[in-house]
Order: structure tokens, then C-alpha cells, then sequence
């Protein structure tokens, strides 16, 4: 299977009281709580914690997109995939991604993943989200109505423009562009390959059956939420007619290993609370822009068993914010490598995932002990679990990078 | 008084069903944010003098379509096709809160299509000093206390025999407002209210929580016909639902 190394990038500052102090993590957070001078520190901590994963092996490196929000950092991740492109050597980089109709015109996204793939030699995955209704309904102002219509517009010009060499015409719906023709063009042919985040709404599922994309269910509630979800998934894979192939599958979870149990609940409960307490804040009022959701997937959610799991944790009053119940909930693996080695094998075959992401910084975790977190999974969990799928079923959905001895490398810096 | 009628009217293709109660002459009546769940006491007052006649715009209780709907202008397009297909050109028309604003675009495009114009707290106005609540930016089950000063008029108790088919159409109605006025609520409506030329009422309710009751003279001193203001005591944002008898009154009393 291939292990991720996701990072939310945090601003890992919030002060101890603001769940009480303050409204809502996100769209309306104060900006007084924000210092650039300590922005500046985590921004190269948290590229330091990524050049780390990636030297110490892991399979690819995860940025993604939020707007006005106090636990992502990154407005344009393409800035930070841009970084890693010249810091990191053999590793993908994984973009989670560019919410499409954000751009005007969106071969802004085609131009920018096709510099990405350059500069890396053709490592880039394209990551396709819709975006949450925070980031794009709300800090963005995009019509929830019209979202997904030109989110799929979007993504058929991308496609267009990184695959037609002549210069052409789009008359889109949403998008008019007389001429378009973009220079540079992806490494990777026909295209990188292309991975859409969802939130487990069937037409999504459909729809990367469909193209043949990956589907990566990003929910920071871990295995056991996720379980009914991915599920869905398959059970729509199979309608299909589709193939059980686990790298149709990205999947986000939650990973804390030390030497022991004990030693790991209590060298990541603070950055755990911090994250379930402080970034996860959320204001309800964000939650539910009209036309966000299809109608289709409303009826479905009422029906399924999707929408009985998401009501069995609205019941338990939302979201478990101390650390007994965010391990009990499954949220975050934490443990002794052989026991998240274990657990992660069990995780990987129950849902059937090939492509695992993981947040091994999370909340306000330092740099010292994500390194620390990142060392013990690449030596002592990965290899347990790394065998996994590779012999049964093909990963068609990862980079095609140029040959090694013909990737430019940067010069070291001269001083 | 007569008995509700219903039939169905075609907007580039997509049905939209008209409600019609009373005789008399015709007045039109396009409903505010939700729409039209049910027949409401004011119109019933109305019905007692006039031929009330209330199509539904696209996306709101009884008509779809508001997916073909992408610009103001196939907006306004589409309101015009519906007051022309129910019967309604050179009538009187009563537009409330989205209708209102659907109800002035047709005034100010075609002013042939409107003989006098009742405007209930429209949007489509927007001044940074003293901005528009976001109703889609509202915590669970607070909408309803912006709405209205006694929301249990509004009818918005879901019904016990289909509650998730109830739910879609409330979300249905909701995002076919959104898709008008997302995301501040201005629909450039400002620059054409200058073509306004006809007799103009335009009524707010003084607890208006939406949209300040304030807006009303921002109407009134663009629009190029005669205009008046009345003010509803006590009233919310849906007025005619809030106070029916009241509005039902200041209506009427302009309109004869």
C-alpha cells in the first residue's frame, strides 16, 4: 500500500480558552489571534516536518487547500507543493488539492499542477476537491447553487487543456476562454494522475467510477466513522460493476506512535485536545449552504446508514474533545509500532484502502515530536505494513516520474 | 369567497404551478424566502376583493427549473415568461422579500408588464454601513426567529407522513433564493431601479431582522414613479405572514 504524510499546517497558537472565547475556528476567525512572526516559524517547521517524512521514506507528501481557517495554513498549497518539489528527491507530492471553481479562469489550476510537474520531474497528484462550503461558499462567496456545475466545468477544461496540443476554444457554461493554450505541460502523460477528496456524497462516487479517479474520503474521525462511508463506497463500486482495486481508495487517519501505549497516549493527548478542542471548533452555522448539497444525497443520507452514523455521533453531542474518547472513537491509532502496525493492517483491509494518508503532526504538536512521530512510523510501523495489496492489485492511480538520472537535482545552497 | 384553484404554467419548459383564489381584478403575488407551502390568511384577505393570482418562481414550492437559471438576467427572463404565462401582464403585482425583488427587476425591465407595484421588504440592495443579515449563515432552526416576529405563522412544521420530501423542498426553495442573491444579496438591481415608473408601495415591517427597515427609503428615493411607505408595528422580514391583516390593509387601501 502507499503511506502519505498529510499535513494540515495548524497555527498551533490558539490560546488555551479559545473554544470559549471565540465563535468558530473558520470564515469569521479573529485575526488578531494571528501573528506572521510566529506564522513564520511554523511555515518552516512544518516544511521541515515534510522534507523529513519524505527523507525518511515515506511513499508521498500531502498539502491541501483551506481558506480563513486557523488549523490550515494554506491558502495556496500550491506554494508549498512548489518547495517540496526542489527539497524532496524520489517522493510524490501529493496536492489535496485546488478546489476548481475557485479559479477564474480555472487553466490557472492546469498551468500550476503543470509546473508542479515539472519541476518535479513528473512526481505531482492532482488533487480535485469541491471544497467545503467554508472555504468556497463562504470565504470565497461562490454560489453554493452553481458550485458543483462549474466544479465540473473546471475540470473538464483542465483536462482539455493539459491534453490538447493544439490551441482551442472553450465555450463553457461558466467559463468563456477564446484561446487556451497553455505552456508548460504536465511530465506525466496523458495527465498526473488525479485523486478527488470527498465527503461521501453518491454522486462523487459515480463520478470517479466513471473517470477511473481516486476516491479520498478526508474526515478527521478516523476508521470508525469512516467505516460506513467507505462502505457506501464499495457497495457503489460494485453497482458498478467496478473492480475492488484498494488504491481506488485514499483514506485520512490520525496516527500517534512511541514505545509504549501509555507513553503514546500521553505524548500526544495535548496535541490531540488541541486539535478535536481548538481547531475543530466549528460554528454550525457554516455547515449547510443551499444547493451545496445535492438533493439526491440529502434523500440518500436520510435513508442510508451513512446518515445513521453521522446521527449516532450528533447524538453523542458532536465531537469527542478529550483524549480517552478520541482514541475510544477511533479518531487517532495511537500506540507501540507493533500495535499501530496492527491496528493501520487491520484498518487498510476492513476498508479497503490502498493509498493511506496520515496526520502525524496534528493540533499544536511541535517539531521536535512530530519528527519523532514520523522516525518510529517509518522505522518500525511502515515496514509491516507497507507489503500490503502491492502483489495482488495494480496501483494505477500514482506517478509516472521521469527516470531518475534524468531528474535535475538542486544545487546545494552556498551559504 | 371562491375556492383555491391550481394549474400549471410552463417557464422554458419546466412546470410552475399557479394558485388562484377570489374574483374580481387580477392582482399578482410573488412569495418570499421559503415560498408558498400553503395558502395564507393574507392572501385570503386580498382574495376577498381581488382575483389573487400566485405563481410559484422557479425552485420554490411547485416549480423547478432554477438549475437552468444561471444570470439576473434569465431571472428576470423567467419572471417575466411566469407573470405573462399566468395572466398577469399589465397587472397590479405584490412581490414579497425574493418576489419583491423578482417583482421590481420586471418593473424596471419591461414597465409596460406592471400597472402598480407593492414591494414587501425586497432585496437586492446592499450598503456595507448597514448590511443585509446573511440568512444562509444562520445557526440550525434560528432562520425562523429572523424571519418573523411569531414564526409559528410561517407553517413551517414539517408534516408527519413525508418529513425528508418536506425537507428537500425547504432546502430546494432556500438554495433557488441563494441562487438569485448569493452571496451578498445584491442583485445590481440598484443601477435599473431608476426605470421604475409606475405607482410603487413599499411595505416593511418594523422588526424587519433581514433587511433593515431602512432599505425602504433606499427604494423609494431611486425608483421614478410616485412611491409610499408603510410600516408594519411589530412585523418581521415575511410581513404579510407576520401580520396579515395589516398588510393585507396598507395593500389594499393603495391599491383601490
Amino acid at each position: 500500500m502507499k503511506l502519505l504524510w498529510f499535513h494540515l499546517m495548524p497555527y498551533t497558537d490558539l490560546p488555551d480558552d479559545f473554544a470559549e472565547t471565540n465563535e468558530c475556528v473558520w470564515v469569521d476567525i479573529d485575526s488578531r489571534l494571528f501573528e506572521p512572526e510566529k506564522a513564520h516559524v511554523m511555515y518552516n517547521d512544518f516544511l521541515d516536518e515534510l522534507e523529513f517524512a519524505a527523507e525518511m521514506g515515506l511513499d508521498g507528501v500531502c498539502v491541501n487547500e483551506h481558506h480563513s481557517n486557523g488549523y490550515g495554513l494554506m491558502p495556496s498549497p500550491n506554494l508549498m507543493a512548489a518547495t517540496l518539489a526542489r527539497r524532496t528527491r524520489d517522493t510524490a507530492i501529493c496536492v489535496m488539492g485546488n478546489s476548481l471553481a475557485l479559479y477564474n479562469p480555472p487553466t490557472r489550476v492546469a498551468e500550476e499542477f503543470a509546473m508542479l510537474d515539472c519541476i518535479s520531474g513528473g512526481r505531482l497528484i492532482a488533487g480535485f476537491p469541491v471544497g467545503t462550503p467554508m472555504d468556497t461558499c463562504y470565504a470565497f462567496g461562490q454560489n453554493p447553487s452553481t458550485l458543483r456545475p462549474r466544479y465540473y466545468e473546471a475540470h473538464d477544461l483542465i483536462l482539455r487543456a493539459w491534453q490538447e496540443p493544439d490551441t482551442f476554444t472553450f465555450n463553457g457554461r461558466y467559463n468563456k476562454q477564446r484561446y487556451v493554450n497553455i505552456w508548460p505541460r504536465p511530465v506525466q502523460k496523458p495527465h498526473p494522475p488525479i485523486w478527488i477528496p470527498g465527503g461521501g456524497s453518491i454522486e462523487t462516487w459515480q463520478w470517479c467510477a466513471r473517470m477511473d479517479y481516486v476516491y479520498s474520503y478526508l474526515s478527521y474521525f478516523g476508521y470508525k466513522q469512516g467505516h460506513a462511508t467507505m462502505q457506501g463506497f464499495w457497495d457503489e463500486m460494485d453497482r458498478l460493476g467496478k473492480d475492488r482495486n484498494p488504491f481506488r481508495a485514499g483514506f485520512l487517519q490520525f496516527v500517534g506512535v512511541a514505545e509504549t501505549r501509555e507513553e503514546a497516549l500521553k505524548l500526544y493527548k495535548e496535541p490531540a485536545e488541541y486539535f478535536y478542542g481548538r481547531c475543530l471548533h466549528l460554528n454550525p452555522k457554516w455547515a449547510m449552504p443551499p444547493g451545496y448539497t445535492s438533493e439526491a444525497t440529502i434523500r440518500a443520507r436520510v435513508q442510508s446508514q451513512i446518515v445513521r452514523a453521522a446521527n449516532q455521533t450528533a447524538a453523542l453531542n458532536t465531537i469527542a474533545r478529550d483524549m480517552d474518547e478520541i482514541v475510544e472513537r477511533g479518531y487517532i491509532i495511537v500506540g507501540s509500532p507493533d500495535e499501530v502496525a496492527e491496528q493501520l493492517r487491520e484498518v487498510a483491509v476492513n476498508l479497503n484502502i490502498g493509498q493511506l494518508m496520515m496526520l502525524l503532526q496534528f493540533g499544536d504538536m511541535g517539531k521536535q515530536t512530530a519528527m519523532y512521530n514520523t522516525e518510529m512510523f517509518t522505522k518500525r510501523v511502515m515496514p509491516q505494513i507497507t507489503d500490503l495489496f502491492e502483489d495482488e492489485w495494480e496501483n494505477r492511480w500514482w506517478p509516472q516520474p521521469m527516470a531518475a538520472d534524468a531528474r535535475a537535482v538542486p544545487k546545494e545552497l552556498a551559504r | 369567497m371562491s375556492e383555491l384553484r391550481e394549474r400549471s404554467v410552463s417557464v422554458r419548459g419546466q412546470p410552475c404551478r399557479v394558485w388562484e383564489k377570489g374574483e374580481g381584478e387580477p392582482v399578482g403575488y410573488l412569495a418570499g424566502l421559503g415560498g408558498l407551502l400553503e395558502w395564507t390568511p393574507f392572501l385570503d384577505r386580498l382574495a376577498e376583493r381581488r382575483r389573487v393570482i400566485a405563481p410559484s418562481i422557479p425552485g420554490f414550492p411547485g416549480a423547478n427549473g432554477h438549475h437552468e437559471l444561471d444570470t439576473t438576467l434569465d431571472w428576470i427572463a423567467a419572471t417575466l415568461d411566469l407573470l405573462e404565462q399566468a395572466g398577469l401582464e399589465g397587472t397590479d403585482l405584490i412581490g414579497a422579500s425574493v418576489g419583491g425583488t423578482l417583482a421590481a427587476e420586471a418593473a424596471a425591465i419591461s414597465p409596460r408588464m406592471v400597472r402598480r407595484l407593492v414591494l414587501e421588504a425586497p432585496f437586492g440592495l446592499f450598503d456595507e454601513d448597514e448590511p443585509v443579515t446573511d440568512p444562509w449563515a444562520q445557526a440550525p432552526g434560528a432562520l425562523a426567529q429572523l424571519l418573523a416576529a411569531h414564526p409559528e405563522r410561517l407553517g413551517l412544521a414539517p408534516p408527519e407522513d413525508d418529513s425528508i420530501e418536506w425537507q428537500v423542498l425547504l432546502v430546494r426553495a432556500s438554495e433557488a433564493a441563494a441562487r438569485l442573491l448569493w452571496p451578498t444579496t445584491d442583485t445590481g438591481l440598484g443601477s435599473r431601479l431608476y426605470r421604475i415608473r409606475v405607482p410603487t408601495l413599499l411595505v416593511w415591517g418594523s422588526e424587519d431582522a433581514i433587511i433593515p427597515a431602512s432599505y425602504a427609503k433606499r427604494f423609494a428615493d431611486v425608483i421614478a414613479g410616485p412611491t409610499e411607505i408603510r410600516s408594519i408595528e411589530g412585523a418581521g422580514h415575511l410581513v404579510d405572514r407576520d401580520a396579515p391583516d395589516e398588510a393585507a390593509a396598507a395593500v389594499l387601501a393603495f391599491l383601490e
